[in-house]
């Protein structure tokens, strides 16, 4: 299915060079642009300009240091649950009205929608789980991870 | 069974402060960790180094660019989902996790009988062709180890699947308080 968020966007060959580059991770310097835009072969002021207006138009949603959230103290959890189509309307807003509650996605299965659930405590997701079934009175599916193999998020432009 | 993820591993203060300034980025000028040196009332190089501290504890994961993948044309997500013989998922895993279009990859408890895949691996493309496609990789690579004998437990239960996303209902980022812990993950 298509996700309309936003339409694709045409990109300069130094656009596509500089979002692949960068996703890659920027050396720990005091002029890390430098170092990068000598690898890019273009002028630092070039590329800082440049990844300016990438980020103004959203072409790229951030830079900067990416942290473990997990290793940001609290706890994390993947959840789902099983919602009939009549009560998804519903059953969203009172998902959604969670502030714990980051993401939510309504997907093609039986467990047709799961979402991410955030808390301060690092003993806070049972109670959240429990306080969402409690509202929506519908089991939880808790999935939190037990081994991480892969977080990178490379997009080829 | 834990029903959470977390890591014990608490920051000081200075540390969680060096979060707060740059967890919704870094200024785009020519030394970005001068500017973030001078908020801290440290030194560059101190910055430097506690930047370098971080990324060896694994709590920075890299100072880069994130693209919103939409723009860039990757408009289709699914979550394949498998269910992997117990003794072989870590070392699948770390194999699927190693596939270019695959960007998150974990292994997760079963909720048996309604829920019976481990491993999760999210794929993206630029078509629904392309996604099903990564899928049919992987199931190739995992043709040997997948739990095929769940019919008698429950006979809908499948070997795989995959979930594709039909819409957004929320979405807020990770964002550390200024006075307390995070609200809300990105990885997990």
């Amino acid at each position: 299915m298509r996700n309309r968020r936003c339409e694709p966007v045409e990109l300069s060959t130094f656009d596509k060079q500089i979002i692949n580059r960068l996703q890659h991770g920027l050396p720990v310097v005091e002029r890390p642009f430098l170092e990068i835009a000598e690898e890019l072969g273009c002028s630092e002021d070039a590329l800082m300009e440049r990844l300016q207006v990438l980020l103004d138009e959203k072409v790229l949603s951030r830079f900067g240091p990416m942290f473990d959230a997990a290793c940001l103290g609290g706890a994390f959890t993947l959840a789902a649950l099983s919602v009939p189509e009549e009560s998804f309307e519903q059953v969203t807003e009172q998902v959604n009205s969670f502030e714990e509650v980051a993401h939510n996605y309504k997907r093609n299965h039986d467990y047709n929608m799961w979402f991410v659930v955030g808390t301060e405590a690092k003993d806070g997701i049972e109670k959240v789980i429990k306080q969402i079934e409690d509202k929506t009175g519908f089991p939880v599916l808790n999935v939190p991870k037990l081994e991480e193999f892969y977080v990178g998020l490379y997009f080829n432009a | 069974m834990s029903v959470s993820t977390s890591m014990p591993d608490a920051l000081t203060p200075l540390e969680r402060e060096y979060v707060l300034l740059t967890q919704t980025g870094l200024p785009i000028i020519s030394e970005p960790y001068k500017w973030l040196a001078e908020q801290l009332h440290i030194t560059v190089e101190e910055t430097l180094e506690m930047t370098k501290d971080l990324k060896s504890r694994g709590i920075i994961r890299r100072i880069a660019a994130v693209p919103n993948h939409y723009k860039l044309g990757y408009q289709f997500n699914g979550m394949t989902v498998w269910d992997v013989k117990d003794e072989f998922a870590s070392e699948f895993g770390s194999a699927i996790g190693r596939l270019s279009f695959v960007s998150h990859c974990y292994l997760r408890p079963r909720h048996l009988p309604s829920w019976n895949y481990n491993l999760f691996a999210m794929v993206h493309g630029k078509s629904e062709q392309e996604i099903k496609q990564y899928q049919s990789q992987i199931k190739d690579l995992l043709s040997e180890v997948l739990e095929t004998n769940r019919s008698e437990l429950n006979p809908s239960l499948k070997s795989h699947d995959m979930l594709n996303s039909t819409q957004i209902l929320k979405k807020t980022g990770l964002r550390l308080n200024r006075n307390g812990e995070p609200k809300g993950g990105t990885n997990v």
